[in-house]
C-alpha cells in the first residue's frame, strides 16, 4: 500500500525519498521559482514554503512523510508568498512591459497567480550590468533572482561549470566562469540547457525575443498553476 | 607569486577543503587575492575560478581589490559605539587621510568598519592586519597613525596596543573546580564511554551556544547508525556581538575544552576533530596549536589515546569574517572550503555533516562542561540551576557597568542579581543573547537566566538611562543586513528592507503607516527565513516595538505617508546641472503643505 500525506485536506500518494514538492507535482500546484524537477533542489526562493504540522518548511527540500498534514493554498501563506515575490521584484530592476520575456516569465506569472498588483516595498534600483559579449546569449543582470537554475543546469546537465553565485547578502550576484568574467570567454553555447533554463529574462537567447508576439505567449493565456500541473502530468506519463 | 602559492598549497596537501586557510595566507601577504592567484589556485586545487571568487567575495576578510599595506578595521559593535568609537574613527580617517571604507591612493592604508571583534570589555577595539587592537584612545590613535606613517611593521608595534586581558570577574562550578591534565579523559575510559554518555545525559547538559539542544541526545544521534567516519567540531566562531567568553575560555581553559572534544570523539566514534576559530581570534592560533601538540606528546591526542586503542586528532581552522558561520551547517560548509551558506535541513549534521558524515557541532563552553561532568560526575551539576536548565552559564558582560568581563552564574539567577554583581546602575535595559536575543527592560529584571525564561549564548549588554534604545536597534539591524548570507529571499531582501525602514523612521521621515509596515515586514522575515539569522534579525525591532511603542511613535510625522527620501535633496543634481536655485527649482516634501 502506498503512503499518503495530505495537502490542504487532499490525500496525496508518495514514495519514500520524495520531497513534498515531488509528491505534489501533478496533483497540487505549490508556487516555486528556484525549483525545477530535473535539478537538485535548492530551497532558496522560499515561495514554496508550506506549513507542515504547523511549521514552515520548503516543500522542494522537505521530505514527504506518512500522515503529514500540509497547508499550502491558504490566505496567510499566499499573502507571505506575494510579499516574497514583491521582494524579488524590488531588489532587481524588472520592467515587464519592456522585457523580452514578458508573458513567458515565471516571476511575472507567479506574480499574476498571487494577484500581485504593486511592488509594496520601495524599489532598490541597483546598478547592474548587461553582458552582451556572447554571440548568441545575453545576460541582463537586472533580472536575475539568484535561483541558481543556470548554475545547476550547467553543472548537472551540460557537464560544464559556467555560472556561479558570488557575494553575500544583498550584494549577491551571478558570475561567469571565464578569465575575463565575460560570457563570450566561457564554455557556454546556445544549445546548452543553462542558456534556456532562466525563469526570468536574465539569460536570453539573442534574436529570439519577439518571435512570438506579446499577447500570444504562455502565461498571457494560462495561469502558471495550470502550466505547472500539466507539465508534471506529461512528465509523469513519459 | 606562483612559487609562494605552490608552496602554500603543498603545505595544505592540495586539499580544496583548506581553501580558507590558503586564501588567508594570500590575503595576509598581498593584501588582496590577485586574479592570477585565483587562476593558479583553480588549477592546482582543481576548483573552478568562480568557486574561489565566490568564497573570496563571501568572507569580509578577503578582497578582490588591493587593501592597504596596513588594513585597519574598527569594530562597530554597539558596545564600541558606546565607548566612543565614532569619534575615534573620525580621528583615524582625518589623520590617515583616508575615507572609511576606502584605500588611500598611495596604498599605504585602508580603513573600514568590521563586525564585533569580541573585545567588548576592552573596547573600542579593532584589527590591524588581523592583529587585535584594544582600548583605543585618541592617544593610541596618534601612536598608530605615527607608526603607519613611519612604515613600522605591525610585528614591531608596541605590545601594549595589542594587550588583551581576560577580565574573569566571577567564577563558579566550571571555572573553579580543578581538572588535572587528562583526568577527565581517564575518568571517561574508566567509566566506559557509553556510561559516560549516560552520565552526561543525567547531568541535563544543554548546548551553550544559545539554542539549548540536549548535548547527550545530539551525541547519541551521531553515534547511531553505520558510518565509516564521524567528526567532532568545536564551534568557536563567537560572532554574536557582545560575546567574548569563548575567547577567554580558549585562552585559559583550552586543555579542558580539548579534553571535552576528545571525550565526545570517543563516545561518538570520531577520529578527526576541528576547532573552528573565528578569524578575529587568530591571535590565539599559535597558543592553541602548541597546546594540541603538548596533548599529543602526553598521549591525550593522536594514536591509541591513553592506551585505549582509539585515535583522535584536532585541527584548528580559522574563519574569515562571517557571522553566519556560527550556524552549524554554515560552519561545516566553511570547513569544507565553501561559502558559509546554511544547508537545507533535514538531513541534520548528526547524520550528514562534514563531508556528508555524522558530525556533532558544539559550543566551546559545552565541551568544557562535558569534561567537568565526566570528571566530577553529574550530581553536583544537575543539582544546580532550574528544572530545565542545569548547571551554570558563563556570560560575557559589557556595556554600561563598572566591571565588564566574564561571569559564571548558576542558571536561575535573576537578571537583577547579575546587574548588581557587575556594577550596573540606573539601568534602562539589557540586551541578552546579543542582537539575535531579546531586550529586557528595567521593569523585567526579576526574570531569570534560563532556557525556559531568558536564554543566551553568553552576550549580556547593559544600557543605562542615558542611552537611546533606537541607536542599538539601528546598529543591530544594520549588522544583520551586513551579515545575511543572501541565500534566501526573505532574509537577503528582508534584512535590507528592515535597515531602510528603520533608517527612515529614525531619520524622522516616518509616518503612521510606516510602523505598521515595519511590523509586518518583521513578521515576514522572522517566519519565512531559511535559518536562525533571518529568523532572529527582526528581534531588535520587535522586542523594542513591544516595550517602547512611544519611542517609535514620537519620531513619526503627523501624516499618513511620507516617502523614504528627501524630495528636495533629490533635485540637487538637477539644480546643479541647470545652475538654477530659484523657488520653482525646489520641491516641498508632500504632507503638511497639502492637507
Amino acid at each position: 500500500m502506498s503512503k499518503t500525506l495530505s495537502i490542504d485536506g487532499q490525500e496525496i500518494p508518495f514514495e519514500d525519498g520524495q520531497t513534498i514538492m515531488q509528491a505534489a507535482a501533478a496533483n497540487v500546484y505549490i508556487p516555486h521559482l528556484c525549483h525545477h524537477p530535473e535539478f537538485t533542489p535548492h530551497g532558496s526562493c522560499k515561495l514554496c514554503t508550506v506549513k507542515v504540522n504547523g511549521r514552515n518548511c520548503s516543500a522542494c527540500t522537505f521530505p514527504a512523510a506518512e500522515g503529514q498534514e500540509v497547508l499550502n493554498n491558504t490566505t496567510d501563506i499566499n499573502a507571505d508568498r506575494k510579499k516574497i515575490t514583491q521582494m524579488l521584484f524590488v531588489e532587481g530592476n524588472h520592467f515587464c512591459p519592456s522585457c523580452e520575456k514578458t508573458g513567458n516569465c515565471q516571476l511575472q506569472a507567479v506574480a499574476y497567480h498571487l494577484n500581485m498588483l504593486d511592488n509594496h516595498f520601495p524599489l532598490f534600483y541597483p546598478q547592474r550590468e548587461l553582458d552582451a559579449s556572447h554571440p548568441d546569449v545575453l545576460i541582463d543582470h537586472n533580472r536575475c533572482i539568484f535561483c541558481t537554475l543556470c548554475v545547476r543546469a550547467s553543472q548537472e546537465q551540460d557537464g560544464k561549470d559556467v555560472f556561479a553565485l558570488s557575494g553575500r547578502g544583498i550584494t549577491k550576484h551571478l558570475i561567469v566562469n571565464a578569465p575575463s568574467g565575460k560570457l563570450k570567454d566561457s564554455a557556454l553555447v546556445a544549445d546548452d540547457r543553462a542558456a534556456h533554463i532562466c525563469p526570468t529574462g536574465a539569460i536570453l537567447i539573442k534574436r529570439t525575443g519577439y518571435t512570438i508576439p506579446i499577447g500570444q505567449r504562455l502565461y498571457d493565456h494560462h495561469d502558471i498553476s495550470d502550466v505547472s500541473l500539466a507539465t508534471a502530468e506529461t512528465q509523469h506519463d513519459q | 607569486m606562483h612559487v609562494f602559492i605552490d608552496k602554500l598549497v603543498a603545505e595544505h596537501q592540495f586539499k580544496a577543503t583548506d581553501l580558507l586557510a590558503i586564501l588567508r595566507a594570500i590575503q595576509a601577504r598581498y593584501h588582496y587575492i590577485p586574479p592570477s592567484a585565483i587562476a593558479h589556485l583553480a588549477k592546482v586545487l582543481a576548483l573552478s575560478a568562480s568557486h574561489i571568487i565566490g568564497v573570496v567575495e563571501f568572507y569580509s576578510f578577503f578582497h578582490l581589490h588591493p587593501q592597504g599595506d596596513y588594513e585597519l578595521l574598527i569594530s562597530d559593535s554597539i558596545t564600541d559605539a558606546m565607548l566612543g568609537k565614532q569619534a575615534l574613527m573620525d580621528l583615524l580617517s582625518e589623520k590617515l587621510s583616508v575615507a572609511v571604507g576606502a584605500v588611500r591612493a598611495d596604498g599605504l592604508v585602508s580603513l573600514a568598519n568590521t563586525s564585533c571583534t569580541g573585545l567588548c570589555d576592552q573596547g573600542p577595539a579593532g584589527l590591524v592586519n588581523g592583529h587585535p587592537l584594544t582600548q583605543l584612545t585618541p592617544a593610541r590613535i596618534d601612536l598608530i597613525t605615527t607608526l603607519i606613517h613611519q612604515h613600522i611593521p605591525v610585528e614591531d608595534w608596541p605590545a601594549e596596543l595589542f594587550a588583551i586581558t581576560d577580565n574573569i570577574k566571577k567564577t563558579d562550578l566550571l571555572l573553579t573546580q580543578p581538572m588535572p591534565l587528562g583526568s577527565a579523559l581517564a575518568a571517561a575510559c574508566k567509566r566506559g564511554f557509553t556510561e559516560t554518555l549516560a552520565e552526561i545525559e543525567r547531568s541535563g547538559l544543554r548546548g551553550r551556544g544559545g539554542a539549548g539542544f540536549k548535548t547527550a541526545m545530539k551525541w547519541q544521534f551521531c553515534r547511531e547508525g553505520h558510518a565509516d567516519n564521524r567528526y567532532v567540531i568545536c564551534n568557536a566562531d563567537e560572532g554574536e556581538p557582545g560575546t567574548f567568553k569563548d575567547r577567554v575560555l580558549l585562552n585559559q581553559y583550552a586543555h579542558q575544552v580539548f579534553e571535552g572534544m576528545t571525550i565526545a570523539a570517543a563516545i561518538v566514534g570520531a577520529t578527526q576533530g576541528f576547532l573552528y576559530l573565528r578569524g578575529e581570534y587568530s591571535f590565539l592560533y599559535e597558543k592553541l596549536a602548541a597546546i594540541l601538540h603538548a596533548r599529543c606528546e602526553a598521549g591525550l591526542l593522536g594514536e591509541n589515546i591513553l592506551g585505549q586503542g582509539f585515535s583522535f586528532t584536532i585541527k584548528i581552522c580559522l574563519g574569515a569574517g562571517a557571522y553566519i558561520c556560527g550556524e552549524e551547517s554554515a560552519l561545516i560548509e566553511s570547513l569544507e572550503g565553501n561559502m558559509g551558506i546554511p544547508r537545507n535541513r533535514p538531513p541534520y549534521p548528526v547524520t550528514h555533516g562534514y563531508l556528508g558524515k555524522p558530525t556533532i557541532v558544539n559550543n566551546v563552553e559545552t565541551f568544557l562542561a562535558a569534561a567537568h561532568i565526566t570528571l566530577h560526575g553529574s550530581a553536583t551539576f544537575a543539582s544546580m540551576g532550574t528544572q530545565q536548565s542545569k548547571g551554570t552559564k558563563i556570560l560575557s558582560i559589557c556595556g554600561d557597568c563598572l566591571h565588564p568581563g566574564i561571569y559564571e552564574f548558576v542558571f536561575g539567577t535573576t537578571i537583577k542579581d547579575i546587574l548588581e554583581t557587575c556594577g550596573a546602575t540606573e539601568v534602562l535595559g539589557v540586551q541578552i543573547g546579543g542582537p539575535s536575543g531579546v531586550f529586557i527592560s528595567a521593569q523585567e529584571v526579576e526574570r531569570r537566566l534560563a532556557f525556559e525564561d531568558v536564554a543566551t549564548g553568553g552576550s549580556f549588554i547593559v544600557f543605562n538611562q542615558t542611552r537611546n534604545i533606537l541607536d542599538s536597534v539601528t546598529n543591530f539591524t544594520h549588522f544583520f543586513a551586513h551579515e545575511s548570507c543572501g541565500f534566501c529571499t526573505p532574509c537577503r531582501v528582508g534584512t535590507s528592507l528592515l535597515k531602510q525602514q528603520i533608517d527612515k523612521i529614525v531619520g524622522g521621515h516616518g509616518s503612521a503607516g510606516d510602523i505598521v509596515a515595519l511590523e509586518e515586514l518583521c513578521q515576514l522575515v522572522k517566519s519565512q527565513s531559511h535559518c536562525g539569522l533571518g529568523q532572529t534579525a527582526a528581534n531588535p525591532i520587535l522586542s523594542t516595538l513591544e516595550r517602547y511603542p512611544e519611542l517609535y511613535q514620537r519620531l513619526l510625522k503627523k501624516i499618513s505617508y511620507e516617502p523614504g527620501f528627501d524630495l528636495d535633496a533629490a533635485l540637487a543634481t538637477a539644480r546643479h546641472l541647470t545652475q538654477r536655485d530659484d523657488a520653482a527649482a525646489h520641491l516641498a516634501q508632500i504632507g503638511e503643505d497639502h492637507e
